[in-house]
């Protein structure tokens, strides 16, 4: 690889770090997991004069949750970190299917969340299972800490709120109120491949009736799509067939893909309304989504793909998955 | 009377012995061209056209001569002063080296920058300035071939058009006459979309030029070190005797090594200029969109059927889209390599095929990837075209295959384009296949599972190949023939050294030529180390390519064996003081027939014709084999898939894959396996996800492994081998086929079948590869074929 020459800064504190982005202004760049921003150095896509490695800053390879329910992630926690993550698995469902789903396992064991969600490629996964469960980003700069709505803090495609001497240090998902259950269902041509199409949803219920709801699509649009007439649509009332089918329509609608080698258009958008409906509807038992695909797309003469129940189970109400890796 | 050897202990034919250029590799100790460093070596890189059709108004390198650390910067203009801008191809036409005039496809290399380290080369390039005049792009043929379309090499007199070749074989009217007795004829249409060989390894040379010995040494990335030696000599006019080629440790090839490529000769000119070493190492991206591609061809064909399923002939037309220049690298007299192949299972009385080629704004090429010469091609549309003639005449697939196979008596068999293909048990290979695969119980599963709306399907596929260019009659390359050749010089303690003319890129020559050696002299195969790759050193050869090894140079290690043994009979016969008619041999041993207890062995032969030969002898026991081969050989494969589909999304995953390779003898049943699997893999790569195609604009999808999708091992099925019948060949010295493509040539058509076969009710006929979940999903929404390849279509 032979990037264009830059200089490189390893700082030990955060305010180290702000200092030397302070100073690099638009010209620097933070390096975490570097599986976005050094392929694109590779290819000279980006040519940054300075880069500011945080990998050595102290405290930020955690995942935790708050005694509210709330959950933090720091900014070196690694997708490999969130993919074997008890926690995840046991309270965090829609995160816990798309975490074995993000890019290979070579990728995960370097790239972090809080670095995707910075990236804001409209392929990627975090930012939409953020969206769908409302997430925020918390930022650090030379005036202190906020904290952003993930709704405001993509701002377009590989655009991000940040300004050139902040750094993200967390992502925060807000502690359901109700019984969460959702999940994240991929569409990719091989594991690696960016997103085809990809579908995140996350539902709070009570009292038998769906309060909180967040849809949000991957890879549809010049951004992450959050969904969000999809979502009402299943809100204040108990989770129907009905109302599910109104929901995908919803969110199909929502949708904006193009037609590229990695699909037409119009399958996209069918794709987002399958997926909807395959997520939504697993929870409910009766209407188990029909078809193979699932079993994280392995084939390998087991008996994967032997149709219609292959998929992963998982995904509403249970804690265990949702996920699944077609094609 | 000793114990004979056991030939599978000392790792002789049929050894499954481990790989033992493994350990070097596995460790990370391999000698890549990119691990060579040489004293005082610049480094090179390549500034590339962006655009896919243009023409050149200015190259403006001078920010590129001021940055320091920059030696040189080569243009075309600069080429062209000494007669290098352009080079000639092996297919007889001529490519650019550095663009003068135009660009013909993006990623064409524009100029050259030579300078003390890569970081400075690659800044370099990005300062030079080209201003290119956009021009109308070509992408298939049809645009190739539309009036008013403009001329891509208005280098060249006499072409007015993009056509390269028209071309035919077979029986034009004989086939006609047996469509006129045709109760159905059966048609097809469809396109084999452009893939790539896509080797770990790049391409890249260290061309290192001695003024004081006036010896040029190019350390490369070549399967064919001896015609790189060749066209070196006739391209750059160097005396041969001063050029050595050394082909290292290779990171696969796959048929995209075998060409000369533009930064081989920039990195040789260089080195000649700067009198110092230059090392040029392809990136992967430069790789995938310049180098040798392979398929892009369009076929439209029809076959002519008697009702009871006999197929009476076979009329074919091919569009081959070769790119910008016509540089296939195939040794034969075909101007459509060996596509006339097709078929040659099925015995068939007639057969017309017509071909053109033409030029496109892509990167030139066509031949390349694990194929003996578009017998891919070949292969796919036969098994393609019998799946759609069987659903036309209501016969079983299987069974339609066996009523029309050659039969086993009837080798050697003229096929109807006029191969002799050489020996086969086909429907045996089919029954243990069907076997295997469960054929009759999957039937009434997938009847059972389409009345609950799943859809199953089952592909089958069979291939023979023509393998082993050449003979020397019909194949050769500038004028060389194709043979191969092996030497060996056993030394006085019975260790000895091969080398042959042909280039292990990953087939494991360091293991099995020594198993051959092993075969046919009894020396362990431990005790052979085995050479090639180096022009100084190695005997004359083709090089690696077309599954060529085994056929022709390891024939040549079996035949210089056997000169070997014929000389120590003679030692054995002085030693045992008996004349050499009373002499016989068992594995690693001379004995005298009517005393068998009276013995040498192999290694005590060694030592005496160091030692102790008889008067009148010459000493020392070395020999060198040319081998040409009497005929191609003919692997015969059948390849079978189940596959589910998904109605919903048009996701597919395979059930189950087998595979019978008929391959003749085997000298080690691993890397047979081995070989198998790959070539499954990307057999199942292509026909799911692996393609190379291009907007309209000649922008090039799939130039990096973000879009040019290797299937990893999570997506890849697991295959079911199956090696019980074995046909060898009647005229290879140890009945040996070649195997290396055998899975990737005859493996898509299994897999498309197969998707094919789940989705029939639909009444879809092709979906043309790869069958990407849209695609498929498209044609069981609207029942519609789905063709080309996916950007073609437009949006909205």
């Amino acid at each position: 690889m032979y990037p264009s020459r830059f200089r490189y800064e390893a700082p030990r504190s955060i305010a180290e770090a702000i200092a030397l982005l302070r100073e690099g202004g638009d010209d620097a760049k933070v390096l975490a997991g570097g599986q976005s921003l050094v392929p694109l150095m590779k290819l000279r896509f980006a040519s940054p004069e300075l880069i500011v490695d945080i990998n050595n800053l102290p405290g930020l390879d955690y995942h935790r949750e708050d005694p509210d329910g709330t959950i933090r992630i720091g900014a070196l926690c690694r997708h490999a970190d969130l993919e074997r993550s008890a926690l995840l698995k046991a309270r965090q469902p829609v995160m816990a299917a798309a975490a074995p789903l993000i890019a290979d396992p070579i990728v995960r064991n370097r790239g972090t969340l809080v670095g995707s969600l910075c990236h804001a490629d409209p392929q990627g996964d975090w930012a939409s299972v953020v969206t769908a469960l409302g997430g925020f980003v918390v930022a650090r700069g030379p005036g202190g800490r906020r904290t952003i709505p993930i709704a405001d803090f993509v701002t377009g495609p590989f655009q991000n709120a940040l300004a050139p001497d902040e750094i993200a240090v967390e992502a925060i998902i807000p502690a359901p109120k109700g019984a969460l259950a959702g999940g994240y269902l991929k569409l990719e041509r091989r594991v690696g491949d960016f997103a085809t199409v990809g579908v995140a949803v996350a539902t709070e219920s009570s009292g038998g009736k769906v309060t909180r709801a967040g849809i949000a699509l991957t890879g549809v649009g010049g951004s992450t799509i959050n969904a969000t007439a999809a979502a009402e649509a299943l809100v204040g009332q108990p989770l129907s067939a009905e109302s599910i089918r109104q929901a995908a329509d919803l969110a199909a609608e929502a949708a904006r893909p193009r037609t590229d080698h990695r699909g037409s258009a119009e399958y996209k958008r069918h794709m987002v309304r399958t997926f909807v409906v395959r997520i939504l509807s697993r929870g409910d038992g009766g209407e188990a989504a029909a078809g193979n695909g699932g079993e994280a797309g392995a084939g390998n003469g087991s008996e994967a793909g032997a149709g219609g129940g292959t998929q992963n189970s998982a995904g509403n109400g249970t804690a265990d998955g949702g996920a699944e890796r077609a094609a | 009377m000793s114990q004979a050897l056991d030939e599978i202990k000392i790792g002789g034919l049929g050894a499954s012995r481990k790989r033992v250029e493994d350990d070097r590799f596995i460790r990370g100790r391999g000698n890549y061209t990119d691990d060579i460093t040489l004293p005082g070596m610049l480094h090179m890189e390549i500034l590339r056209s962006p655009l896919a059709h243009a023409r050149i108004k200015s190259v403006d390198a001078s920010k590129a001569w001021d940055i320091p650390g920059v030696r040189l910067v080569l243009t075309g203009e600069m080429m062209a002063t000494r007669n290098l801008a352009w080079m000639p191809t092996l297919s007889y036409d001529t490519q650019a080296v550095l663009a003068t005039d135009k660009v013909r496809f993006q990623g064409q290399e524009v100029a050259c920058v030579i300078a003390d380290d890569p970081y400075i080369a690659k800044d370099a390039c990005e300062a030079i300035d080209v201003e290119y005049e956009p021009l109308p792009v070509i992408v298939n043929p049809v645009q190739a071939q539309a009036d008013g379309a403009p001329v891509i090499r208005d280098d060249k007199e006499n072409q007015p058009d993009n056509v390269i070749y028209d071309w035919e074989v077979g029986d034009k009217a004989g086939t006609d006459r047996a469509f006129e007795q045709a109760d159905v004829i059966s048609k097809l249409k469809l396109h084999y979309p452009r893939s790539h060989p896509s080797p770990i390894e790049c391409c890249g040379s260290i061309a290192d030029f001695n003024r004081a010995t006036s010896k040029l040494t190019v350390y490369m990335t070549t399967q064919a070190p001896h015609i790189i030696r060749a066209a070196v000599a006739l391209v750059a006019e160097l005396p041969e005797h001063m050029i050595r080629i050394v082909s290292p440790d290779i990171g696969g090839g796959f048929g995209n090594k075998v060409p000369v490529y533009p930064g081989y000769v920039c990195s040789i000119l260089a080195s000649i200029l700067l009198e110092r070493p230059v090392k040029w190492i392809e990136d992967k991206s430069g790789n995938l969109i310049s180098t040798g591609f392979a398929r892009d061809m369009y076929l439209d064909s029809e076959m002519a059927l008697r009702k009871d399923g006999k197929i009476l002939g076979v009329r074919i037309h091919a569009d081959a889209d070769h790119g910008a220049f016509f540089s296939d690298a195939q040794p034969s007299k075909f101007k459509i390599g060996l596509l006339h192949s097709a078929f040659a299972a099925y015995d068939i009385p007639a057969g017309h095929l017509t071909a053109r080629g033409t030029y496109s704004n892509k990167a030139p090429g066509g031949v390349a990837y694990r194929c003996s010469f578009r017998v891919t091609e070949a292969m796919f549309f036969q098994e393609r075209m019998m799946q759609a003639a069987a659903v036309d005449l209501g016969i079983d697939q299987a069974e339609f295959r066996r009523m029309n196979f050659v039969q086993d008596e009837q080798f050697p068999y003229r096929t109807a384009f006029g191969f002799l293909t050489d020996s086969g048990q086909y429907a045996k290979c089919l029954d243990v296949g069907l076997k295997a695969v469960g054929y009759e119980e999957f039937r009434q599963q997938q009847a059972e599972a389409r009345k609950r709306g799943r859809l199953l399907g089952l592909g089958i596929s069979t291939m023979t190949e023509p393998l082993g260019a050449g003979n020397s009659r019909e194949y050769d390359i500038l004028g060389i023939k194709m043979f191969d050749s092996a030497e060996l010089k056993v030394h006085m303690t019975g260790k000895a050294i091969l080398r042959t003319g042909a280039k292990s890129q990953g087939q494991g020559h360091e293991t099995t030529w020594a198993q051959i050696v092993a075969h046919e002299l009894g020396l362990p195969a431990e005790d052979v180390v085995v050479e090639e790759g180096d022009t100084d050193t190695a005997p004359f050869g083709m090089g690696t390519y077309a599954s060529r090894s085994t056929p022709v140079a390891g024939a040549a290690v079996a035949m210089v064996s056997r000169k070997i043994r014929a000389k120590a009979r003679k030692l054995a016969a002085h030693l045992l003081e008996v004349s050499e008619e009373d002499i016989e041999w068992e594995l690693g041993r001379f004995y005298v027939r009517s005393a068998p207890d009276r013995g040498v062995t192999i290694q005590e032969c060694a030592m005496a014709a160091y030692s102790n030969m008889p008067d009148g002898m010459e000493p020392g026991l070395e020999n060198t084999a040319y081998y040409d081969p009497p005929n191609l050989t003919w692997p015969f494969a059948v390849y079978i898939v189940t596959v589910e589909v998904d109605p919903e999304t048009g996701v597919w995953d395979v059930l189950n894959m087998v595979a019978v390779d008929d391959c003749g003898v085997r000298i080690n049943p691993m890397i047979v396996e081995g070989q198998i699997m790959g070539g499954l893999t990307e057999a199942y790569a292509m026909s799911s996800t692996q393609f190379i195609t291009f907007d309209s604009e000649g922008n090039c999808v799939g130039s990096n492994y973000m879009d040019y999708m290797l299937p990893s091992a999570w997506e890849t099925p697991g295959f079911e081998l199956h090696s019980e019948v074995v046909t060898p060949s009647p005229h290879h010295p140890i009945g040996a086929k070649g195997v290396g493509e055998c899975a990737a040539v005859g493996g898509p058509a299994a897999f498309v079948n197969a998707v094919m076969d789940a989705i029939s009710d639909t009444g879809v006929r092709n979906i043309d590869m790869p069958l990407l979940p849209d695609r498929v999903w498209e044609a069981i929404k609207y029942h519609r074929d789905v063709s080309g390849a996916p950007p073609v279509r437009a949006d909205d």
